[in-house]
């Protein structure tokens, strides 16, 4: 038994080695090397930097990020602050419309924004001439890109705020009422303070999300060149592999700066929460509750607007001249997307990306967390797994190209075959399913494992009939986590797919580029509905499964 | 009356006990276990009977849980053996020691019923599925817990969890039982209740036991012998009796129990070491009025059947000196005395109740 566990630890941190690390060298190392690969230390990056078009891109990318971030993190704030601290009607509806944007790629936001601002416009156009003035806010380049960066960063925010302020001890707002505190005064010292490390790990999560997005630049950016569409420039259009490979790591920096830093916050924020705090409770406030009901309602139509948009835009004939109803740029044959088949397949890769992923992040969460030898090396396997968090997308796809097209891996059969998107995929996201995974393990009793071997169990048995179900809600959850961001990503696909193989993200980009935006937005909205129905049967399937199992479920 | 005139006496009864098994069960030999740099363990010598109950009792960090998971085989000692029954275990893995462990969490299976958690051992034994049932019902109505045996554990009190708990550690028929702090997560009368409980069945079904504690009251009313441990070593074996009467050190006589500690003072210079008595707050009477030593309340707390008081000593000139002593007075006793705050009371120290300490050591009360 010891034996086969410690083989089970070694293979697990064997499999993020070759799916991770090395990939990753293999991407560091290219830049170092000129197209025809020999060695050329930093001339790479002395070329790169001796181009001021391309170091442009960074400022721009700086400036985008750093605007977005605080714009979304300002209004992800106060909307969390609504629906947790307010009475306001509709909490379920506004937390549901907040996760929105996370079941669209982010090339939709920039699409809706082309119906909406863009030259052809709903409110360019004043309403198509009906209302007596326009507006143009020259939706092409940093304003474009900046607005659809808020809208797909607004949920993660959104999120981390929800947890930061629902995590407090009402205690301590009834001492300093009783000491005599006001509402502003309360507000700023323990407010602020309780949300402190949401706050920075909101900012990191949302600069390093902005910084290092591929879909919105590409479908609004114009000529505003970002880091991520220059990459997809040297390697796409250029087959300049080296210069992409810096460009690579000049964009993973800011996210390796901010997981260092995320890693940090969570060391610190752990004993905030004692077993005796109390929950926040609302208290009265009827002018809090009209400004908060207005200013939700705002984010609210401002998150949906878009996206009906773009639905809209979808089931109509011509935008904006024929506004019948029609289901013709559902029929994708005549575009890039030539067909069905492009959505066919992101279903595929996304129902593989699912269930491989999931086990794996289950499998290897609970090697590294629940066996008790190997200690390094469990150590040094945690901290590949949640490597991947540094990882842009368009970096991970690059390093996977370096990695397996080389003739001389003995894995490079998987190149050009769809598993080597799922593959992408799976390391891609398996950070997040590896920690919720490893939160859920941690809830179990550490004595579980040493029980069953004190019975002479083996820890498979114990694994099946015990850690597995107990974790099912975890479980559940990582399998739509993975099927979700597999169905709208774009970035670390975009240079594996085969070429006989479209996916309906990438056919976005394709069918955009083409200038065929309703079919665009027909694909898109085929995502965002596959997804918000997959959503739906995951909240169905939990309500489900915990009230089968009310009778053991403890109260944790 | 002078306190150093019994040390002599005292030191003749303080024989120290050399614990001589002509055949021991368990038998734990020079383990040694340290983590980097740090000592877990030292030395530790321990020989166990069989059937025996056996409590390892010291502070926090005091290497008790550590002696017990290398018992179990969860960690390694670094040097050192453990045989067990003539069989030398001290590399085997736990599944290969056959040893039933009760956890201070229960860490009962939560999706599994009381049954299932009790036949959770049982299955792949080659055994049918009566003769499983046969014995998961055994052990159930042993624990008196049978009518409850379809409850998830989520469903029974603590009480009800633990002793589930013991019934899986039981019903594969162990050679000895380990019990990590078993009590500890319980109410104080459900705590009560269960010492008896885990003792009367284990005398029931005979079986060798430790049990791993920091509370000096289970420890007491629970072990056949108790190991008391502190910094990595066993200060002291013996009978719940013998190291509550006889504490070989300080340290013993302090954790267990309530002490008052007296410097000795010796009236012959030739014995040149200095010493160190002691004497427990129930020893001590309150004397006829100008009798003993005299001295004056400094606090009176009431404990329901008796009072404990906290007194300073005075000199034969009525001086306070710097000694404070605990005494305590039956409920009974107190009424007849009009205790009071700094009102004056005389002691009588029984000398055959001095506890001596022949190495110094400074020990704060």
């Amino acid at each position: 038994m010891e034996l086969l566990q410690r083989l089970l630890v070694m293979l697990t941190v064997l499999s993020l080695l070759i799916a991770i690390l090395i990939p990753l060298w293999s991407l560091l190392s290219k830049a170092f090397l000129d197209n025809k690969g020999s060695y050329i230390g930093f001339a790479n990056f002395l070329t790169y930097f001796g181009t001021p078009a391309l170091t442009r891109s960074i400022s721009h990318t700086l400036f985008i990020s750093i605007v977005s971030t605080l714009i979304a993190v300002t209004l992800a704030f106060g909307y969390a602050y609504g629906v947790n601290r307010s009475q306001i009607r509709g909490k379920a509806f506004f937390n549901a419309i907040a996760m929105l944007p996370l079941f669209a790629p982010t090339m939709m936001h920039g699409i809706s924004l082309t119906y909406l601002f863009g030259n052809q416009g709903l409110i360019t156009t004043g309403f198509f001439g009906h209302l007596p003035f326009s507006v143009d806010i020259h939706l092409y380049g940093p304003v474009g890109i900046i607005i659809s960066e808020i809208i797909y960063i607004f949920p993660q925010a959104y999120l981390i705020f929800i947890t930061a302020l629902t995590v407090t001890d009402f205690r301590l707002y009834e001492a300093s009422e009783s000491l005599g505190a006001g509402k502003i005064r309360r507000f700023l010292t323990i407010t602020l303070p309780s949300i402190k490390y949401g706050l920075i790990s909101a900012i990191f999560v949302c600069f390093t999300a902005s910084f290092t997005d591929f879909g919105a630049p590409q479908a609004v950016g114009g000529q505003y060149n970002v880091l991520a569409t220059d990459i997809y420039k040297q390697v796409i259009g250029q087959q300049n592999m080296s210069m992409g490979a810096v460009v690579g790591i000049i964009l993973t920096i800011p996210a390796f700066i901010a997981f260092a830093a995320d890693r940090f916050v969570e060391r610190k924020q752990r004993s905030i929460l004692s077993a005796k705090s109390t929950p926040y409770r609302i208290g009265q406030g009827k002018w809090r509750d009209r400004s908060f009901t207005v200013f939700c309602w705002v984010i609210a139509l401002a998150i949906l607007t878009p996206l009906v948009t773009t639905l809209y835009a979808s089931l109509i004939q011509v935008w904006p001249y024929k506004l019948n109803f029609t289901l013709a740029h559902f029929d994708f044959s005549h575009v890039a997307a030539g067909g069905l088949s492009p959505f066919w397949n992101s279903l595929e890769v996304s129902v593989l990306t699912s269930v491989i992923g999931t086990l794996a992040a289950f499998i290897f969460a609970y090697f590294i967390e629940k066996t008790r030898y190997l200690k390094g090396l469990r150590q040094f396997g945690y901290f590949l797994s949640i490597l991947p968090l540094a990882l842009p997308g368009m970096v991970v796809g690059l390093a996977f190209i370096f990695f397996f097209n080389n003739p001389n891996n003995p894995l490079n059969g998987i190149y050009g075959t769809l598993w080597i998107i799922v593959l992408a995929n799976i390391v891609h996201f398996y950070s997040v399913p590896f920690i919720t995974a490893t939160t859920s393990l941690k809830k179990l009793d550490r004595e579980f494992e040493l029980v069953s071997e004190s019975m002479r169990v083996p820890f498979y048995k114990t694994f099946f009939r015990v850690t597995v179900p107990m974790s099912l809600p975890a479980i559940i959850e990582i399998a739509v986590y993975l099927f979700v961001n597999s169905m709208v990503t774009v970035s670390a696909i975009v240079f594996l797919r085969p070429a006989d193989f479209n996916l309906a993200s990438v056919s976005i980009v394709n069918m955009d580029d083409a200038g065929d935006t309703a079919a665009a937005a027909a694909m898109a909205s085929l995502i965002v509905v596959t997804n918000v129905a997959v959503r739906g049967i995951y909240q169905w399937f939990v309500r489900k499964v915990r009230r089968r199992t009310e009778a053991w479920q403890t109260h944790q | 009356m002078t306190i150093g005139l019994y040390t002599e006496f005292i030191n003749t009864i303080h024989e120290p006990r050399e614990a001589i098994m002509s055949q021991a069960y368990l038998s734990i030999k020079g383990i040694n276990k340290t983590f980097g740099r740090f000592q877990a363990l030292r030395n530790i010598d321990l020989d166990i009977d069989k059937n025996e109950f056996v409590c390892l009792l010291g502070p926090s960090g005091c290497g008790k849980t550590t002696l017990l998971r290398i018992i179990a085989g969860l960690e390694t000692p670094t040097s050192g053996s453990i045989t067990v029954g003539g069989r030398d275990i001290t590399l085997l893995p736990p599944a290969k020691r056959n040893f039933g462990m009760v956890f201070q969490s229960y860490a009962l299976f939560p999706n599994l019923t009381a049954y299932q958690n009790v036949a959770y051992g049982l299955h792949g034994r080659k055994l049918s599925r009566k003769e499983v049932d046969k014995k998961v019902c055994e052990v159930l109505e042993l624990v008196d817990l049978l009518h409850l045996r379809n409850q998830y554990p989520a469903q029974l009190s603590g009480g009800q969890q633990q002793r589930i708990a013991l019934a899986r550690a039981i019903v594969l028929s162990p050679d000895f039982l380990l019990l990590d702090e078993p009590l500890s997560a319980l109410d104080a009368k459900v705590r009560v209740k269960l010492r008896q409980d885990i003792r009367e069945l284990q005398e029931r079904i005979g079986i060798t036991t430790i049990m791993v504690t920091h509370d000096q009251e289970e420890a007491l009313t629970m072990a056949d012998r108790i190991v008391v441990m502190q910094d990595a070593k066993v200060m002291q074996i013996g009978s719940p009796q013998e190291v509550y009467e006889q504490p070989k050190s300080p340290f013993v006589a302090d954790f267990i129990g309530a002490i008052n500690f007296i410097p000795g003072e010796n009236s012959a210079p030739e014995q040149a070491e200095c010493s160190q008595l002691a004497l427990r707050p129930e020893h001590i009477r309150i004397a006829p009025q100008g009798e003993g030593i005299r001295s004056i309340v400094r606090s009176i707390e009431f404990r329901g059947p008796f009072y404990r008081l906290s007194l300073l000593l005075q000199d034969e000139w009525g001086r306070h000196t710097e000694q404070r002593i605990t005494v305590d007075v039956s409920a009974h006793i107190s009424s007849h005395l009009n205790l009071d705050k700094d009102s004056v009371v005389w002691l009588e120290l029984p000398p055959e109740k001095l506890i001596s300490f022949r190495e110094p050591e400074v020990v704060k009360v």
